[in-house]
């Protein structure tokens, strides 16, 4: 609604009022217009741009040559595409799930109205707010096969040293390891689910008999499904992304076990100068995140519950 | 708490009944203090271990079983990593630099296109608030290669313009719409009155925005210039990509290039991993800073966002 119509209307003639109007509109989009201008030219643009790269050929020195589909039966007749596929899609399938139980089960914990939580809520945040850097260094430290303390902790309870990030069947787990470290941006956004679940209803569950573990199953998960989905959907667009991590910690090796998808396209680009490639490989990468994220919204229906079913 | 409960339960069926509850609670609280003290202890360890080994000699950190409490604490640590990593103080200052410019380009930018969301009225806004959602959901990464041709083109790499400039777009670029959207929120709640009587006593539009809305709007701007903030000093990918030179690279890729230079192709000698902790400790000390300060601003950023209600 303008806020000015009611007024204007009874005191203005009807000329001023189309007037008023297209000054307030005028105004609305003066507003919007550092985003219509900031998504045109860092987000449109450069999604058109790299899909017109994609069908040439790019070293930066010479100009974008067309090679029609080349670079994607390339891609397709690449072993490596789909290492580095396969790659990716074991850390997001193994470390989403991972990461959200992990993170439901901490934000129950911390959703407690219980002396010190804010002290437990900060210390299971602060990981999270570590600059990845730092965090990845830290990580190969503590992973040292020859010295780490990690290999200290295992041999406490009987086990062998283990070579984490140097050996190729160790290397992916260790990666997803290493993000659970980091779930309390998820955390969090379960928290904030959790404390806006009705206490009446958790209440009416008890007084019609249901333990804790049923109350969870049949009160509070139903109502945080917007939540889970949420942080599903945004999880699995990150974890397709995964790239520092791998970078500074394996570069991709022992073995390209840890070669991931951005990793393989960033070597293209940035490493190979082919341009063109790596637009192709980015847009195969939204085309493959863009069909999953349909799925989950197409699956939703049938598990994420709306409250009074609005969006 | 719990047994004196348990006591005085024996005497009639409702207080027997009472004090099981009482009972239960009891142990309720004490098995989610003994978790929450499990968990805390295991996610402290990487951190404590990033202090302890900072201040370990040199040498030591090479120690297996590993050393927990070093002896001595070697706090001179702290001052030769300043002279140790090669231009470490330009780094830090670009880090500063960096984050607070962008920090203060998507606050300003953000806030104003925030305000065209909730508070104005236009042909097309739906659709666009739709796509600005939209943005959120997509991969940053496929924007990497165009957005590189195009501040090379512009002959801008090796500078901060790329690391500054796109934030200063209203949240139009790398998945600043989330700022917009924090905002946003925030400002729908404002009551619509404000605008009105403002608009009675003949303020201009912007002057609603910039005098009566965006001062009530502290909290959702608090959160963003903490997300923001951090967001910038933790960047890794960006500057990797536009930077090469040492001149304008942030402390994120300086700790990395002098890690590289002990792993990988490059190796000479020993890995002096108790130097690279105190750099990442360094690293992270603004941040807790922040962190420590303003860390009510977090939770209530997340719920402000409404992600809850949907």
């Amino acid at each position: 609604m303008l806020p000015l119509t009611a007024t204007e209307a009874a005191v203005r003639p009807a000329k001023r009022i189309n007037r008023g109007r297209l000054k307030y509109y005028a105004w609305g989009y003066l507003f919007v217009s550092p985003w219509i201008l900031g998504v045109s030219i860092f987000t449109a643009y450069p999604l058109i741009y790299a899909a017109y790269l994609s069908f040439t050929k790019y070293d930066l020195l010479t100009s974008p040559k067309l090679i029609g589909f080349r670079n994607f039966s390339t891609m397709i007749q690449d072993d490596v595409f789909y290492t580095a596929l396969g790659n990716t899609a074991y850390y997001t399938f193994v470390a989403v799930p991972a990461q959200l139980v992990l993170a439901l089960f901490l934000a129950i914990l911390l959703n407690q109205k219980m002396p010190l939580i804010n002290v437990f809520r900060t210390a299971f945040y602060l990981p999270t707010v570590t600059p990845t850097v730092a965090s990845v260094v830290l990580f190969m430290y503590l992973y040292n096969p020859d010295f780490g303390v990690f290999n200290q902790i295992v041999g406490w309870f009987g086990f062998e040293r283990i070579k984490w990030l140097d050996d190729p069947a160790w290397s992916k787990p260790s990666l997803i390891i290493m993000s659970l470290w980091t779930v309390g941006g998820q955390m969090v956004i379960f928290l904030a689910g959790l404390q806006s679940v009705p206490q009446v209803l958790v209440e009416a569950a008890s007084i019609d008999g249901a333990g804790p573990i049923s109350r969870l199953r049949h009160v509070t998960l139903p109502m945080i499904t917007p939540v889970i989905f949420f942080n599903l959907v945004l999880g699995i667009i990150g974890s397709f992304q995964v790239f520092t991590v791998a970078f500074i910690a394996t570069g991709g090796g022992p073995i390209e076990s840890t070669l991931f998808y951005v990793l393989w396209m960033y070597q293209h680009a940035f490493l190979n100068l082919k341009m063109g490639y790596a637009a192709a490989i980015g847009w195969v990468l939204l085309a493959i995140i863009l069909l999953f994220t349909l799925i989950q919204f197409a699956v939703a229906r049938s598990w994420v519950y709306y409250e009074g079913g609005e969006s | 708490m719990g047994t004196l409960a348990l006591g005085r339960g024996k005497t009639g069926s409702t207080r027997r009944r009472a004090g099981q509850s009482h009972l239960r609670s009891g142990i309720r609280a004490v098995t989610i203090y003994a978790l929450l003290l499990a968990v805390g202890v295991i996610s402290s360890i990487p951190l404590y271990w990033m202090v302890i080994t900072s201040l370990k000699e040199a040498g030591k950190e090479f120690l297996f079983p590993p050393v927990w409490y070093p002896n001595p604490q070697v706090w001179s640590n702290y001052v030769e990593v300043w002279t140790l990593i090669p231009h470490i103080p330009r780094y830090t200052f670009n880090s500063f630099f960096i984050s607070i410019l962008a920090t203060v380009g998507t606050l300003l930018s953000c806030s104003f296109v925030a305000f065209g969301f909730a508070r104005m009225n236009f042909p097309g806004k739906n659709v666009m608030f739709v796509i600005l959602v939209g943005t959120l959901m997509m991969p940053t990464i496929i924007t990497l290669v165009p957005t590189f041709i195009l501040f090379k083109t512009l002959r801008m790499t090796d500078n901060p313009v790329p690391l500054i400039v796109p934030f200063w777009f209203g949240g139009g670029a790398f998945g600043g719409a989330f700022y917009v959207f924090l905002i946003r929120q925030f400002m729908m709640q404002l009551p619509r009155e404000l605008d009105e009587s403002g608009l009675v006593d003949g303020a201009s539009y912007f002057r609603i925005y910039w005098q009566l809305i965006l001062p009530l709007s502290g909290p959702a701007m608090a959160a963003t210039a903490i997300f923001s903030f951090i967001q910038h000093w933790n960047e890794f990918l960006f500057p990797l990509i536009f930077i090469n030179e040492p001149t304008w690279r942030p402390l994120a890729l300086g700790v990395r290039f002098f890690l590289n230079t002990y792993i990988g192709c490059c190796a000479r000698g020993a890995t002096p991993w108790n130097m690279l902790m105190t750099a990442s400790f360094l690293m992270l000390l603004p941040i807790l800073f922040v962190f420590f300060f303003a860390q009510k601003y977090f939770v209530r950023g997340i719920a402000l966002t409404g992600l809850t209600g949907r």
